[in-house]
């Protein structure tokens, strides 16, 4: 049987980008055939700027060579420009009649620059600036001519100039408003970028309005409204672009301003896709390449049939490519109804800084001077990141974040080479730095695996991300909004849960099947996740994946650097008695345990046992009632308490008796990451509950409910939840909180991560304001936890998983061995 | 002159687990992959000696469980960008039963 035919109009960026994508999730799937108008192999149209400025040559910014459309088996017709489609036949025909039949269409035809209808306009020397072509033709100008005209002040039109001054002309600058780029940028920002290309040398004339281009043969000059006349040799109009959509339009296919497009990029025929800048998508249209690469995704997605990406719209960002100059800005820059401006201006040291705030999110950002912030500003305002906490210090950048403990630390850009950036690995900047200039890498999950800075604990994720900028400068910057799980698929921790949920999936091969993952049994990171998801998911149907798990799960104990694990039984809310450490030291002398350690957990903990050791262990702990304290486990680990009102002349409430209630509710639920509770007896908080996932503290009428903390290495204090009054809603608040946590965090993700990045807000929406919610919350933790409270230690000390602890016996102490 | 020593059946290695035997040239972990292809290394990791056995078997890799440095069970090479090399024994599965190859004849016989 023949394979299915794609056919691909527009040798472009989005196009080629959709069909890398899908030679990534389906190689051989398709006969594919590709037509492009222009007479090159795809080439990166971004760095167009960079060779008309002389910084890059041409070869340089080929993308996919001939050799690469050869490799791939892809018909490429080079110089071929496509002039009609024949849904009916389901085929294409070229201007020099070359036809193409196919099961699957893909529009990717980008778009054309605008020309004003001014007279003069098809003079010789008026060009657009969208392809080599145009380039090359600006070129030949800056040999033989003196004085261009750019007109248009916005992104691609200052590029333009800044190229041709650097080429040697006399540039002007014309812009029909009163502000350069004034879709990227306020006035005040657009100000200090005029003042310094003038430093530069380019010329400007703001409010005016083109009427015509005068000369015979080739330009000679511009005219304007008000009848002042500027020289031009050259006039580039870069006043906007159109999707190109004739060729669609006569097809049938319905367009508006752009292809209609739905989320999973299809038009109106569904064995039409389309991508790229010809597309419009819930009303937009699109003039950035990070965007078009998230459509290209989806596409290739739905081209390789696995139905289920969605393209739910992007927030962009932009930069300005000329050398010097330092801009950034994203999303709603100008402000408006319902936000609010964070503004930092400092004239002399040109630098202006802007936020727009709705809803204590950032919303946009204008950048001029200091842009290392950018990438940070921008990832908050893709993550919805809740700023509350943070605002006053937010303009004034990462670097000055304190100890609030949001990310890292410090800029990239000042620290000296020698500064430590990753504490897991020991790994310097310099260290990251060679490697992404040696290396060529481009990517965070590159440098991880280069120098395995950020691989471990991931606090400093945010710095090498900032390295990664500093060092790669601004080209362009794709970094996916999404992120996905792991390098097996494209999806987010998110779309895989909604998967698990909306498609009913059971199992972990199940779950791979349908959801396209690239390794026939996934990894070490998307195992134990995937395993997870499903557990939570399904709790009374899910069978735990053993092999999915990491080995401290596997085998119920704490894995040490010489292979040894360490036991650490189960201690009810850190109350003891004679007969339990009775029990807990004859064990240990027993086993001649090499170590016995109080934990910081109010626990005991026994270091040093061989693997073999452990199942004889646990039954003689188990013998003396002592179980499993979970100490190894992505869940509940320890509820530390004080001695509160039973003892201390301070305390106000009984904090001991509730904390063991908490701990025999909450012992063997699995979670995202570790769990841990304390409860104290009045405010002075002597078990530590505010650097605790859920601390509670005793005041006197009641008690205060706190969240979010964390003690580890990068040291966060909770947010206050809400006050309650009973222990019984303290117990309800918490099961709550406990289930919301457990289905919605990403997995490895510990519950300060996880209200850093979904906000208190949020948390207090679902638990503290819905009360049907918390306690339909409530009850479903409840509920997994019938099926979780079952001592793990008991079952193995029973046999359960025996093979795990037994070594196998070579064969030749029972069987003659055979020589071969 | 290299000995096949016959280890275990198949089946007493879990897919995508590993079991470990010790032998006189030390501790050697066996792994048994999805698809049922078996591979036996050294028990120690190239990077700190961590018990590779302990780890997680993926495609034909194993995960270290100390520092999560990714081994080619095939090879013994560790996975780029990490470098190192763990000693392989040769392995054959014939009619269900498990044995690999060791240098010396087993001890005491
Ligand atoms: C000078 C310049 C600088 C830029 N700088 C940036 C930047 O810094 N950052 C950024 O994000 N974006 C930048 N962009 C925008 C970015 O290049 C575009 O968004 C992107 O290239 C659009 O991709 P596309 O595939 O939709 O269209 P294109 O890349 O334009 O590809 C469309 C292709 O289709 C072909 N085609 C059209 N009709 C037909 C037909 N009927 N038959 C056959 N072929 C056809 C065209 O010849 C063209 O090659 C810049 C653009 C330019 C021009
Ligand atoms: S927290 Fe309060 S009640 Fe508890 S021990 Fe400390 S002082 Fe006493
Ligand atoms: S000992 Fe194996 S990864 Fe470090």
């Amino acid at each position: 049987m023949s394979k299915p035919k794609l056919v691909l109009i527009g040798n472009g960026m989005a196009g080629v980008r959709t069909l890398e994508e899908l030679l990534k999730l389906a190689p051989g799937k398709y006969d594919i055939t590709v037509f492009g108008a222009e007479p090159h192999p795809n080439y990166n149209r971004i760095l167009l700027s960079p060779v008309l400025a002389g910084e890059k040559k041409l070869d340089d910014i080929i993308l996919n060579d001939d050799a690469w459309y050869a490799e791939h088996g892809i018909t490429l017709h080079k110089g071929k420009k496509v002039v009609a489609i024949d849904r009916v036949c389901r085929k294409v025909r070229t201007e020099d009649g070359t036809e193409a039949g196919y099961d699957r269409l893909l529009l990717a035809t980008g778009s054309a620059p605008f020309i004003l209808p001014v007279p003069g306009k098809d003079l010789e020397g008026v060009v657009g600036f969208r392809d080599i072509r145009d380039v090359e033709l600006m070129l030949e100008a800056s040999e033989k001519h003196r004085h261009a005209v750019v007109i248009g002040g916005g992104l691609l039109g200052l590029e333009a100039a800044n190229g041709l001054k650097k080429r040697g002309m006399n540039v002007t600058v014309v812009h029909l408003l009163d502000t350069l780029m004034e879709r990227q940028l306020d006035k005040p920002a657009a100000a200090l970028l005029q003042r310094a290309l003038e430093d530069s040398g380019l010329d400007f004339k703001l409010e005016a309005q083109t009427e015509a281009l005068l000369g015979e043969g080739r330009v000679r000059a511009v005219r304007f409204k008000d009848g002042s006349e500027i020289p031009a040799d050259l006039v580039v109009m870069a006043v906007g672009i159109r999707p190109n959509v004739g060729l669609a339009k006569a097809s049938g296919i319905h367009c508006e301003r752009g292809i209609l497009v739905s989320d999973t990029m299809q038009t109106f025929d569904p064995q039409v896709y389309a991508v790229g800048e010809c597309v419009q998508h819930r009303g937009e249209l699109f003039g950035l390449v990070a965007p078009l690469f998230e459509q290209a995704k989806v596409c290739a997605n739905h081209l390789a049939e696995f139905g289920i990406a969605r393209y739910q719209g992007s927030v962009t960002s932009t930069k300005l490519k000329v050398t010097g100059i330092d801009l950034f800005s994203a999303g709603e820059y100008q402000g408006g109804a319902g936000c609010e401006e964070l503004l930092l201006q400092d004239p002399s040291r040109g630098v202006y800084k802007k936020l727009v705030v709705r809803d204590n999110k950032v919303a946009g950002a204008v950048l001029y001077g200091d842009t290392v912030d950018g990438a940070w500003y921008f990832q908050m305002m893709r993550d919805g990141t809740d700023i509350s906490a943070f605002r006053e210090n937010i303009l004034f950048g990462q670097a000055h974040m304190g100890d609030s403990g949001h990310g890292a630390e410090s800029h990239a850009a000042r620290l000296p080479e020698d500064a430590e950036v990753c504490g897991c690995n020991g790994v310097c900047k310099k260290a990251i730095v060679d490697a992404i200039v040696q290396k060529k890498l481009f990517t965070l999950d590159e440098v991880r695996a280069h120098t395995k800075a950020s691989a471990s604990c991931g606090s400093c994720t945010g710095l090498v991300e900032q390295i990664l900028q500093s060092t790669l400068g601004s080209d362009y910057s794709v970094s996916p909004a999404k992120k996905p799980l792991c390098r097996c698929t494209d999806l987010t921790h998110e779309e895989v849960r909604e998967a698990v949920r909306t498609q009913v999936l059971k199992t972990i091969p199940e779950l791979m099947g349908s959801l396209g993952w690239r390794t026939p049994d996934g990894c070490h990171s998307c195992r134990p996740a995937l395993n997870y998801y499903l557990l939570c998911q399904w709790p009374d149907e899910y069978r735990d994946d053993p092999q999915s798990r990491f080995i401290n799960e596997r085998v119920h104990a704490n894995i040490q650097k010489d292979g040894t694990y360490s036991v650490v039984p189960r201690i009810w809310g850190g109350v003891t008695n004679p007969r339990e450490l009775r029990a807990i030291a004859d064990v240990a002398e027993k086993f001649r345990v090499p170590c016995v350690k109080i934990t910081g957990g109010q626990r005991i903990d026994l270091l040093g046992v061989p693997k073999a050791q452990l199942p004889a262990m646990w039954a003689e702990l188990g013998k003396h009632g002592l179980m499993s304290g979970h100490a190894y486990g992505k869940s509940l680990r320890t509820v530390k308490t004080c001695v509160g009102k039973e003892w201390c002349r301070f305390g106000t409430q009984d904090s001991t008796t509730l904390g063991i209630e908490l701990e025999k509710m909450t012992w063997g639920s699995w979670t995202p990451a570790k769990v841990k509770m304390a409860v104290s007896g009045c405010p002075r908080n002597c078990a530590e509950a505010t650097i605790k996932d859920f601390g509670v503290v005793a005041v006197d009428s009641g008690w205060e409910l706190h969240v979010g903390g964390n003690g580890g290495v990068k040291v966060r204090a909770t947010d206050f939840l809400c006050k309650v009054q009973a222990d019984e809603e303290v117990m309800e608040y918490a099961a709550a909180y406990m289930q919301l946590y457990r289905e919605e965090a990403r997995y490895l993700e510990r519950t300060a991560h996880w209200i850093e990045r979904v906000g208190l807000p949020y948390v207090q929406s679902r638990i503290v304001d819905d009360a049907a919610g918390r306690r339909a919350l409530c009850a479903r933790f409840l509920e997994s936890q019938r099926k979780a409270q079952i001592d793990p230690w008991a079952e193995r000390a029973q046999g359960a998983e025996k093979h795990e602890f037994e070594p196998l016996t070579p064969a030749e102490r029972k069987a003659n061995a055979c020589i071969a | 002159m290299s000995h096949w020593t016959p280890i275990a059946r198949l089946e007493d290695i879990p897919r995508q687990g590993t079991r470990v035997v010790a032998t006189p040239e030390g501790a050697v972990a066996v792994f048994r992959t999805v698809d049922d292809r078996v591979f036996a290394l050294l028990d120690r990791c190239p990077h700190k000696g961590g018990p590779l056995s302990q780890g997680i078997v993926h495609g034909a890799r194993i995960a270290c469980p100390l520092h999560n440095w990714v081994i080619e069970l095939d090879s013994g090479q560790a996975v780029a960008p990490d470098e190192g090399c763990v000693r392989r024994f040769d392995v054959r599965l014939e009619d269900g039963m498990v044995a690999i190859a060791l240098a010396a004849g087993p001890t005491g016989s």
